[in-house]
């Protein structure tokens, strides 16, 4: 493509956003970093405004699902430090 | 009406998910090059605070404090990225740890000098868990606590907090200045943003020295021995209902 499609911005911010949630992913970085590039990878062939959008919205989702699964991995370690008796 | 001055002290720590080494004088725990964050009790109060705001609760400032080596100013930094308006760093370099009677007094001069009219810390450190600096804060400043806090209201100058106690919980109501400890179950804290971290370097952070409060924090405590906990014993299975029978009088159980 010639010019720089505006969709490009936000995918390349979510993209940036999740690798940076992936500092303190479980399973290491490495294991992270490389699963999130296939998976945007997967998705280059996409041209379709439509279609990029829901994979940005996807992108959006799948943040909040790392956010939550930090929160609750923390919770649930604690709980069991100080709650449970 | 002036809006709140609300105070958030927080402690850098060993990361919760890391497993604790002592090291081999058996005097302390092994924390050299580990990973460290925020202590988990203290974003509990950060959140709060930021959530009160968000809730229309008139606040002017929040201002997040830590005392700790020049490495604790990230932790100020993640906590002005979830929300906090400014950091104050009191620098120690080496020697011992603070103690919670040291942090207290300290936090007894910045609640002064910051005219601080609500203090939210977390209730314990996930590190020394003395659990000890917000009480000993509030008897300092001869203001009412309420620790332990589940849900915390603010309608004009009173508050109205939800506390935990065994078995059930309390609801307690003081008027400001007040001391809030936070508990788990008080809020979700949020994730700090890639861009929030980024508008969080030019959020205004003061350096200080102990000297600049001129206080006297020699430790009064002693650590004479730091040991693990004693291995887990493992269990026997027993072949049928007689034989755990068997086995629970063998223990004295029945």
């Amino acid at each position: 493509m010639a010019t720089t499609p505006p969709l490009r911005h936000q995918v390349i911010r979510i993209y940036k956003e999740l690798l940076f949630l992936g500092r303190d992913y479980p399973l290491g970085y490495d294991y992270y970093r490389t699963r999130l590039h296939k998976a945007f990878a997967s998705q280059r062939q996409l041209t379709n405004d439509e279609d990029i959008k829901k994979g940005i919205a996807r992108a959006e989702f799948v943040k909040k699902e790392i956010e939550a699964l930090y929160y609750l991995k923390r919770y649930r370690t604690l709980r069991q430090r100080y709650d449970v008796t | 009406m002036s809006g709140l001055r609300v105070l958030v002290p927080i402690k850098r720590v060993l990361d919760y998910t890391l497993k604790p080494r002592i090291n081999a004088a058996q005097t302390a725990v092994e924390n050299s090059a580990l990973k460290h964050s925020m202590n988990p009790f203290d974003e509990l109060s950060i959140e709060e605070a930021v959530r009160l705001r968000e809730r229309k609760v008139p606040i002017d400032e929040i201002t997040v404090f830590t005392a700790g080596p020049p490495k604790s100013q990230d932790m100020l930094r993640t906590a002005m990225a979830l929300g906090a308006d400014k950091g104050i760093h009191v620098r120690i370099e080496k020697g011992p740890e603070l103690e919670p009677l040291g942090v207290a007094k300290l936090l007894k001069k910045v609640v002064e000098e910051q005219k601080s009219d609500l203090v939210i810390l977390g209730k314990q450190s996930i590190d020394d868990d003395a659990g000890q600096t917000g009480q000993m804060l509030a008897g300092l400043l001869g203001w009412p606590q309420a620790t332990q806090a589940s849900k915390v209201e603010i309608t004009d100058k009173t508050v109205t907090v939800i506390k935990e106690v065994d078995g059930g919980v309390e609801t307690v109501k003081a008027n400001l200045p007040m001391i809030i400890t936070t508990d788990l179950r008080l809020n979700e804290p949020r994730y700090a943003s890639l861009p929030n971290i980024m508008k969080a370097k030019k959020k205004p952070l003061e350096k200080k020295t102990l000297e600049d409060y001129g206080l006297d924090v020699e430790p009064r405590l002693k650590t004479i021995k730091v040991t693990e906990p004693p291995p887990r014993k493992g269990g026997v299975k027993v072949d049928d209902v007689d034989g755990m029978i068997g086995k629970l009088k063998e223990l004295g159980a029945l």
